[in-house]
């Protein structure tokens, strides 16, 4: 018999490991012969702790789980959710970067290569790095970490460039709220990024990657390291990699709380040891990045991505989406809402039909006021804007950005000059401290908005063109983007803006 | 291994600096194991990894002072992160804050008056969709009630 016992770290927050010892403990007692597997998370994240057993004719699921019920879930007395595939949420999703997640035990490599790992790095193995990077452009991939920058475009850059040293540098700096996907790969499927990581140094010809991970994931950084010991030792990693005459050299790197580490060109100070300060754009990181070496800086779901591109191939990838954003997003759906986790679907569902439709609207069961979509700097975004579509272009005309695809769903409890404060608030006590927009704009915003809410109504005037100034005086997206939070607050629920005077006493 | 009650002298600062030295870009790794080793970052590390790098005194500082998690010292015996995120704040996590704050009489980062915890704001535990979130010494912990709260402030000795 089989169990599965996801070792997630949301699992783990609601109670997994505590699972996990009921179970074996019962088992024992009953003399049963278990096999505990700790898999990544299936991301139905209201359902966790979600434990499988197979019993020799499938997995079968039960959830939420409590270590009371170790028993019934053994005696399959606990009422079950059948198979996992079946269950709506996730049987509406195409999952593709995240096909192995949940599914397989993360660290074990054999695993991985059952379920088609290391088939995608196989071909990439027998390919020039020009017919690499051809393969990523027509995928169509963008960048998934926000900027949705064309993911092939970026390699050739580092591919044309000519140098004694390249580096693959990968984004785990996962700090917008709202999104834990980057974390839920690394923990549930790392070889996936390893990977990714790998096939992109082949393309470009660079031999040593680094994956600058937030300090906050201490699970998603054991587990990483783990997962690189062990693919160097089966020769994965390392010098003449699966046999072949390359080399490809992988670290972890922990980031030390800094949001604006997220920024690629603030990450790589950072990895270089300094401060994690914004660098002016040009040089480009492809041409002068790590250590002013050309650089790929990707995103962990755009490299993680890759692999199942040459598993499947480019027009397969292409096939999906809508518009210019090809291929599926995984959607992390976040905060007040009733079936919250992880949904990957190809680009283009609205995200009304996402958030009431798929996730059951919010927890508390009051209206949706408003969602905020990619993060601390994504716009805030009332149900009248539903029918927006998942995609880049789609968001950018309804005034948002899908960012790393998070989505915080608030009810009408939700005080949202509060949460605009809160965006100048976040943005201060983040900032670099490089541009002066972004630097003293978000203290000055936070005044401004206090103002706002001591009822001075003609401090509206003022934070719109405040929000002005930092949207096109800053150097990166945090003083850049913060605009989008407060701005859609202020346009789109007016009514939290209209504080009497009397109000604030 | 740690030692936080220490008061380190440079030869064992030394020792933990030396074991990141073949590292490219070491700095960080440094402060972190510093960090790990002493609860902390020594005053008298700043001098020390200057001349071990060939940068200057003010250059580490520099470094040293930008990111949250370096201290310049100790902590309490616990660390108990609350997540201040908008996820978070969703679900009630302004109030979940406010009021362990105001029981422990503490603002964001202080210590409680018998060492035991350290109370630090987080932005993002990648919890999101079990809310709000906390981490206590490095274990997560999601859905924090009050009730929750309290269990983890009695367990650590608040």
């Amino acid at each position: 018999m089989k169990i599965y016992v996801p070792a997630d770290s949301a699992a783990k927050s609601l109670g997994a490991e505590a699972v996990a010892d009921a179970i074996v403990l019962e088992a024992q007692s009953r003399g049963l012969d278990v096999e505990l597997i700790r898999n990544g998370s299936r991301g139905m994240v209201w359902l966790e702790p979600l434990v499988e057993i197979d019993r020799g004719e499938g997995r079968k699921a039960y959830g939420p789980i409590e270590p009371k019920d170790a028993a019934a879930v053994l005696d399959d007395t606990f009422a079950s959710l059948g198979a996992v595939e079946d269950i709506p949420f996730f049987a509406k999703q195409t999952r593709l970067t995240f096909a192995r997640c949940g599914l397989i035990d993360p660290l074990n490599l054999n695993d991985y290569k059952a379920n088609g790992g290391l088939l995608g790095l196989t071909r990439a193995l027998s390919m020039t790095g020009k017919d690499i990077v051809s393969e990523v452009t027509d995928s169509g991939l963008r960048g998934r970490g926000g900027a949705g920058f064309p993911t092939g475009i970026k390699w050739n850059t580092v591919l044309g460039a000519e140098a004694d040293q390249k580096y693959i540098v990968c984004n785990a700096d996962e700090g917008d709220s709202g999104t834990f996907a980057d974390r839920m790969l690394m923990e549930g499927d790392p070889f996936c990024l390893i990977e990714g990581m790998i096939i992109a140094g082949l393309a470009v010809n660079a031999t040593k990657g680094y994956i600058y991970l937030r300090a906050e994931y201490p699970d998603a950084i054991e587990v990483m390291n783990k997962a690189i010991a062990i693919a160097q030792s089966a020769g994965v990693l390392g010098q003449n990699l699966l046999g072949s005459e390359r080399t490809f050299e992988l670290e972890v790197r922990v980031g030390a709380g800094a949001y604006v580490c997220g920024e690629e060109t603030s990450l790589l100070n950072s990895l270089e040891g300094k401060r994690g300060v914004v660098r002016a754009k040009p040089p480009l990181p492809a041409l002068e990045g790590l250590f002013g070496k050309p650089t790929v800086v990707n995103n962990v779901l755009s490299l993680a991505t890759v692999p199942v591109i040459f598993e499947r191939g480019a027009a397969f990838y292409k096939n999906f989406g809508i518009g210019r954003s090809r291929g599926t997003t995984p959607l992390q759906i976040a905060g007040n809402v009733a079936r919250g986790g992880l949904f990957e679907a190809p680009f283009g569902i609205p995200l009304g039909e996402l958030v009431n439709d798929v996730c059951g609207g919010t927890a508390s069961g009051k209206p949706v006021k408003a969602v905020q979509v990619g993060g601390p700097l994504g716009a805030y975004m009332p149900p009248s804007d539903f029918d927006t579509l998942i995609g880049y272009e789609e968001f950018d005309a309804a005034g948002g950005l899908i960012g790393h695809a998070g989505v915080v769903v608030f009810d009408e409890t939700a005080d949202m000059l509060s949460m605009a404060r809160f965006a100048m608030e976040f943005c201060a006590v983040e900032s670099c401290g490089k541009c002066t927009p972004c630097r003293i704009g978000s203290v000055r915003g936070v005044e401004t908005i206090d103002r706002i809410a001591a009822g001075d109504s003609a401090a509206k005037e003022l934070l719109t063109d405040l929000c002005d100034t930092m949207r096109d005086g800053s150097l990166c997206a945090l003083g850049g983007f913060t605009p989008y939070p407060v701005m859609s607050a202020l346009t789109h629920f007016p009514d939290d803006f209209d504080r009497k005077a009397e109000a604030a006493e | 291994m740690r030692h936080p009650h220490e008061t380190p002298n440079d030869a064992a600062i030394l020792d933990v600096i030396t074991t990141q030295l073949s590292l490219e870009g070491p700095l960080l790794p440094m402060l972190h194991a510093l960090q790990e080793t002493f609860d902390h970052v020594p005053q008298s590390a700043v001098p020390l990894l200057a001349q071990t790098l060939n940068i200057s005194a003010a250059e580490v500082h520099g470094v040293v002072s930008f990111y949250h998690d370096f201290k310049e010292v100790p902590s309490g015996r616990h660390i108990v992160k609350i997540c201040r995120a908008e996820a978070c704040q969703a679900v009630g996590a302004n109030a979940l804050a406010d009021a362990t704050l105001e029981k422990l009489g503490v603002a964001w980062h202080g210590t409680t008056a018998n060492g035991a915890v350290t109370i630090e704001p987080v932005y993002c535990l990648g919890l999101c969709a079990c809310g709000p979130a906390a981490m206590v010494d490095g274990k997560v912990v999601g859905r924090v009630d009050t009730s929750k709260m309290d269990q983890i402030l009695s367990e650590v000795g608040a």
